[in-house]
């Protein structure tokens, strides 16, 4: 099993404060990361490191064999990425939104609309395909988000809370969706909802104050105490304060 | 090259979208037809030309073109789409160049709608079409130059009232450099900052184009006046596009 994602001694140091401090790990296709830790730990500025928007003060990351530092236009076209927060542009509508994120792959004519027609039904955005995006509830906007990092079908996910703010029912949806492509892809998804490592993820990469404090599956992660909250609060706070 | 063709029509629809394109449109006629027919004495002149309202374009675009490029870098670190962007596989300068070529675009469209001036000055007399039309090429000119300095500025601020109010202050600084205030103070006081004051002036390069000549030197100093900044751009947006 070759890793599709490599990040190897990554670091990103602001001013004399250090977010990310020597992050090694690699996900292989089939697997699901999960990427845990609390508000602050540094997961999005590691994933935004991975997606080539942040650049490492120190350390590579990979995606498919390329660097993105070095190489980053061919490593971006293997990643599909869900940034925190699922920003869009307000006043495109759904279709307009994704044709542009179509376009700018190099997607054109009708294998563009396929594309867009599959990502909306992926997602169940056919409903709202006309209506700008600053119109839509919380929930319909993070799907588009993720319509858009689907869109490619990419090798490479990297979602940061592709859940936040969804309904139960919703959640519900993405967790089987991610389930569904997991086999052929690699995929990272960094959230702080616990019952969503076990219910998705193959592995689970917890990180505190910059540091990875554990690399287990969720099962190991929550066979090392009485539950998986109390392994999490363990792991990632401050040893003064876990007392 | 693909993905600054995607950019671009991506932003340049993005101005009608918003009210942002018409309300442009709007001050911009009303206000170069007002001062060309009152302050510039048109018709007291009795000259069939354009002289009057290429004088005022550049103090026209001297803050309407700051508040067209105040929000082009800016807006996207508010929303964050500038991590959904620069996350695409696009190259940094296709991004720059997209954005930039959409903006001037639509200040060509601004300029071209003032054509019922060419319209009146042929009906009232015989003026020299040659002349109008380097005089526009001149205030495209003078269009691209400005628009190149204040989304250099947008790239390096979040806050877009910092972005308007440095760009209209860079703006106005090359604009008056060639008026006979700057210059004949400067000649009379310090006459080696006169021949420079000139030399960076945008008004006296627009001078010659609304004479109807098209020097190679002008030329050349609009171009590479606007390859500077955005290559300046494209810097700012690597080194800052996380902050």
């Amino acid at each position: 099993m070759t890793a599709l994602i490599e990040i190897e001694r990554l670091t990103k140091r602001f001013g004399a404060f250090t977010a990310v401090d020597d992050v090694t790990f690699s996900v292989a296709r089939g697997e699901v990361l999960g990427f845990l830790g609390p508000n602050g730990a540094g997961k999005s500025t590691t994933m935004r490191m991975l997606a080539g928007f942040m650049t490492p003060t120190s350390g590579t990351a990979r995606i498919c064999g390329e660097d993105v530092v070095d190489r980053p236009v061919p490593a971006k076209r293997h990643l599909g990425f869900l940034p925190e927060g699922a920003p869009t542009y307000p006043e495109m509508t759904v279709t307009g939104f994704l044709q542009f994120c179509g376009r700018a792959r190099g997607f054109h004519g009708s294998a563009l609309g396929d594309r867009v027609a599959h990502a909306m039904a992926m997602t169940q955005l056919e409903g709202v395909r006309l209506q700008p995006v600053e119109t839509l509830s919380k929930g319909f906007k993070r799907r588009v988000g993720l319509a858009a990092a689907l869109l490619h079908d990419p090798a490479v996910l990297v979602l940061d809370e592709p859940t936040d703010g969804l309904d139960p029912n919703q959640k519900h949806e993405v967790r089987n969706l991610i389930l569904s492509m997991a086999p052929t892809k690699a995929i990272v998804i960094s959230t702080h909802i616990l019952e969503e490592v076990a219910a998705v993820c193959t592995r689970a990469v917890v990180i505190a104050r910059g540091r990875v404090v554990a690399d287990a599956t969720p099962a190991e992660l929550a066979a090392k105490g009485p539950s998986m909250d109390a392994v999490f609060r363990a792991l990632t706070m401050p040893e003064s304060e876990a007392a | 090259m693909g993905g600054m063709v995607t950019v671009f029509r991506r932003e340049l629809a993005g101005y009608f979208a918003t009210p942002v394109a018409y309300v442009f449109i709007v001050i911009f006629l009303v206000m170069a037809g007002a001062l060309t027919f009152t302050l510039g004495n048109f018709f007291a002149r009795g000259q069939a030309d354009l002289q009057p309202f290429f004088t005022f374009v550049p103090w026209l675009f001297l803050f309407l073109v700051p508040a067209l490029t105040m929000r082009l870098w800016a807006e996207e670190r508010r929303l964050g789409t500038i991590e959904l962007l620069l996350t695409l596989p696009l190259a940094q300068w296709e991004a720059v160049v997209g954005k930039f070529l959409a903006a001037w675009a639509f200040c060509a469209i601004a300029l071209a709608l003032t054509f019922p001036l060419v319209i009146t000055v042929n009906l009232l007399g015989n003026p020299d079409n040659g002349v109008i039309l380097t005089g526009y090429l001149g205030c495209l000119m003078v269009a691209g130059a400005f628009l190149a300095v204040g989304a250099a500025i947008s790239a390096l601020t979040k806050n877009q009232v910092i972005a308007f109010v440095l760009a209209v202050a860079a703006c106005f600084f090359l604009t008056a450099a060639g008026s006979p205030v700057v210059t004949e103070f400067l000649s009379q006081r310090i006459p080696q900052l006169a021949d420079l004051a000139r030399a960076i002036s945008i008004t006296e390069r627009l001078g010659g184009f609304t004479r109807g000549v098209i020097s190679a030197r002008d030329v050349v100093f609009f171009a590479s006046f606007m390859a500077f900044f955005l290559f300046a751009n494209t810097i700012a947006i690597d080194q800052r596009k996380a902050d």
